[in-house]
């Protein structure tokens, strides 16, 4: 019998199979960042030991930081006290840091592929589920928990057991203003937050491979709001391009050498999945999120379904349209909006600052909404402000702030006020994630755009 | 680090039947700054435990002193989202000791066994019957025992055996960590280290 892609890149990284339990699986790339390694690094400090391969752990600070005057000291002091953790145990154990004002600084996932540490075949950990973002180059990516990040500083470990395989097929052409996004709403939709738990997720058929990279993150990054440990797209030559020449990237013979392995990595075509689905490209309008849940999307032009449509639990159902202030059977066009915020390691590369651009350009923003632009890193701030994005953004009367998680999760202060409504491009629409009380409709950059204009949920394609 | 011990637990149990319980409903992102494992369980459920003004809200099961106990029943697809181990650790220094439900998300359950909380995964049946049973009467007592891997309403027939890998069963049952085995098996992580090209 063939094997999956996922086998492959597994089955190469098993240090010791375990009877009856987990496998010990080697860690290729670890990246860490100020909010799930304080207790990881005490770990290491109680039992005297130092990190194992310090130059295989790259840390960075995103979640916590300010994305305004990133130059001044960090006012909060719980989250400067984070960070002055994360800049002290780096040094004193020899990793890589790209702390706040560095250029290389941004969010995790955004990072990682532009310096050439994702790559494919490699397994990448971090304390953080969207992890599975660097599934698009064909790695192993997953997110872990504080007490597996102490397992790789220490051992370059991690025990998992081997999920199950997981195949999503999507052939056909994708309709106008349906991005990445809007695809991965739509396949979360289907499947629900729990669809895919405990299976690892490869994404097949020419949708996924007509995407460009930042594309293919975007979805491989949402695979976990299903509940999958991760998802990936085999490599291809637009993955092999995008790596190629970057800083940590394999360079001369070792790049030919690492070319002859990643050619080799895609499912066979004999290999046997788990479990199989199959979608329509031409099938998928824009998506928006309704609910308190990733799962709880609908085409921008239906109606929020009622209790006995979705299915699941009643309560549980009308507790979240109760939290959102909407009804069953309302149309989410038109509902009025007031924020906008993209960003985040789901759509904060450049590609997503271009399309939201383009939909804005000669357009002035809505007065009543209030807008946070924040890149995913120094990288994407630079390359928007070079490509001329930014004065365009200006004149339509928005502003760019520094690079970090912000409003995602609303860590620092960036928070939706009580009540309101916040279009984001980010992951989650739970309650209370982009500060409490706040409610998020989670949609792709156009649709954010679109709302950003006009001051509600709007249709992109009749702007 | 190193936690209790699990063997035999028998407690009462706290009912919270709604499906698809976030990590940020567990411990929202803005408590997730300390650098110590400290003080998680104060914040466990923060904003369906506290209105904005920090006062209890009388509706929710937490603030209701009829439920108590080392054990917390949640609805299908328990703890989706965020990889936070800081909401397996606020449930644990709440004094949790085991989680209920008829489905776990995945990273929270690896952290869970991870940290000493054992997750129990009955059917949707036997849930409902559990449900019942404590909002009928909560003093219902229900025990959990790891090495029959039996879980039972006390004064009743009703039970239903669990899954748990033996590895993990072990390690729960003799309080071991993963890391300690991972540090015993440096050597050959050193070896396998050179075959990898990365």
């Amino acid at each position: 019998m063939g094997k999956t892609l996922f086998d492959k890149v597994w089955d190469s990284h098993v240090v010791k199979k375990i009877d009856k339990g987990p496998d010990v699986l080697f860690i290729d790339r670890h990246m860490v960042h100020e909010v799930t390694s304080p207790v990881a690094f005490l770990g290491l400090k109680n039992r005297d030991i130092k990190v194992l391969f310090p130059e295989k752990t790259f840390a960075t600070a995103d979640h916590n930081t300010p994305t305004r005057n990133q130059h001044l000291p960090v006012k909060d002091y719980l989250s400067s006290k984070q960070l002055k953790a994360l800049e002290e145990n780096a040094k004193y154990h020899g990793i890589s840091y790209w702390g706040l004002g560095h250029e290389k600084n941004g969010i995790v996932h955004v990072i990682g592929p532009e310096h050439g540490i994702t790559l494919p075949g490699a397994t990448i950990v971090c304390g953080d589920s969207h992890t599975s973002t660097h599934g698009a180059f064909g790695a192993i990516a997953f997110g872990i928990g504080t007490s597996e990040v102490e397992m790789v500083l220490s051992t370059q470990c991690v025990m998992q057991p081997k999920p199950k395989k997981m195949r999503i097929n999507i052939n056909g052409q994708l309709n106008e203003a349906v991005t990445p996004k809007d695809v991965a709403l739509f396949i979360i939709s289907k499947l629900s937050t729990s669809g895919a738990t405990g299976y690892f997720v490869e994404y097949s058929g020419e949708v996924f491979s007509s995407m460009t990279m930042e594309g293919r993150m975007t979805v491989c990054n949402l695979s976990i709001e299903m509940g999958a440990r991760g998802g990936m797209i085999a490599p291809d030559d637009k993955t092999f391009n995008y790596v190629r020449g970057r800083e940590f990237s394999p360079k001369n013979e070792t790049w030919d050498d690492a070319m002859e392995y990643w050619k080799t990595l895609k499912s066979d075509d004999d290999a046997v999945f788990d479990k199989e689905f199959t979608f329509d490209g031409s099938t998928i309008e824009p998506m928006i999120t309704y609910g308190t849940n990733p799962g709880m999307g609908i085409s921008i032009n239906s109606g929020i379904p009622s209790s006995n449509q979705h299915g699941g639990n009643k309560e549980t159902f009308l507790k979240s349209l109760e939290y959102m202030d909407y009804s069953e059977g309302d149309k989410i066009l038109g509902k009025k909006i007031d924020f906008v915020f993209l960003g985040s390691c789901t759509n904060g590369r450049i590609e997503d600052f271009r399309a939201f651009t383009n939909i804005v350009k000669g357009r002035k923003k809505a007065p009543n909404v209030t807008a946070w632009l924040v890149p995913g890193s120094h990288k994407v701030e630079k390359a928007i402000k070079d490509e001329g994005l930014l004065t365009i953004l200006n004149e339509s009367g928005f502003e760019l702030r520094e690079p970090g998680c912000s409003a995602c999760l609303a860590m620092n202060d960036d928070k939706i006020p009580p009540g309101k409504y916040a279009v984001s491009t980010s992951n989650r629409n739970f309650e209370g994630r982009q500060g409490p009380g706040s409610r998020t409709l989670l949609a792709s950059p156009i649709v954010a755009a679109a709302a950003a204009i006009t001051g509600k949920v709007t249709d992109p394609r009749y702007l | 680090m190193a936690y209790e011990k699990f063997n035999i637990l028998e407690s009462t149990a706290v009912p919270l039947p709604i499906e698809n319980i976030d990590t940020d409903q567990i411990i929202p992102a803005r408590f997730l700054k300390a650098t110590e494992r400290k003080g998680f369980g104060e914040n466990l459920f923060r904003d369906w435990r506290y209105d904005s003004n920090n006062n209890p809200k009388e509706d929710f099961v937490l603030n209701n002193n009829k439920y108590t106990g080392k054990i917390l029943i949640g609805g299908k697809n328990f703890g989706s989202g965020s990889s936070r181990e800081h909401a397996a650790w606020a449930i644990y220094d709440y004094g949790f000791r085991c989680v209920i439900s008829s489905f776990f998300a995945d990273i929270f359950k690896n952290n869970c066994l991870n940290i000493g909380v054992l997750p129990v995964q009955i059917s949707p049946k036997f849930l409902e019957v559990i449900l019942e049973r404590i909002f009928k009467d909560p003093s219902t007592l229900i025990i959990v025992d790891l090495r029959k891997q039996l879980i039972k309403i006390q004064g009743s027939e009703y039970y239903e055996n669990f899954e748990i890998n033996h590895y993990k069963k072990n390690n729960m049952l003799n309080g071991y960590d993963d890391i300690d085995y991972l540090l015993n098996l440096k050597e050959s992580i050193q070896n396998f280290s050179k075959k990898t090209p990365l």
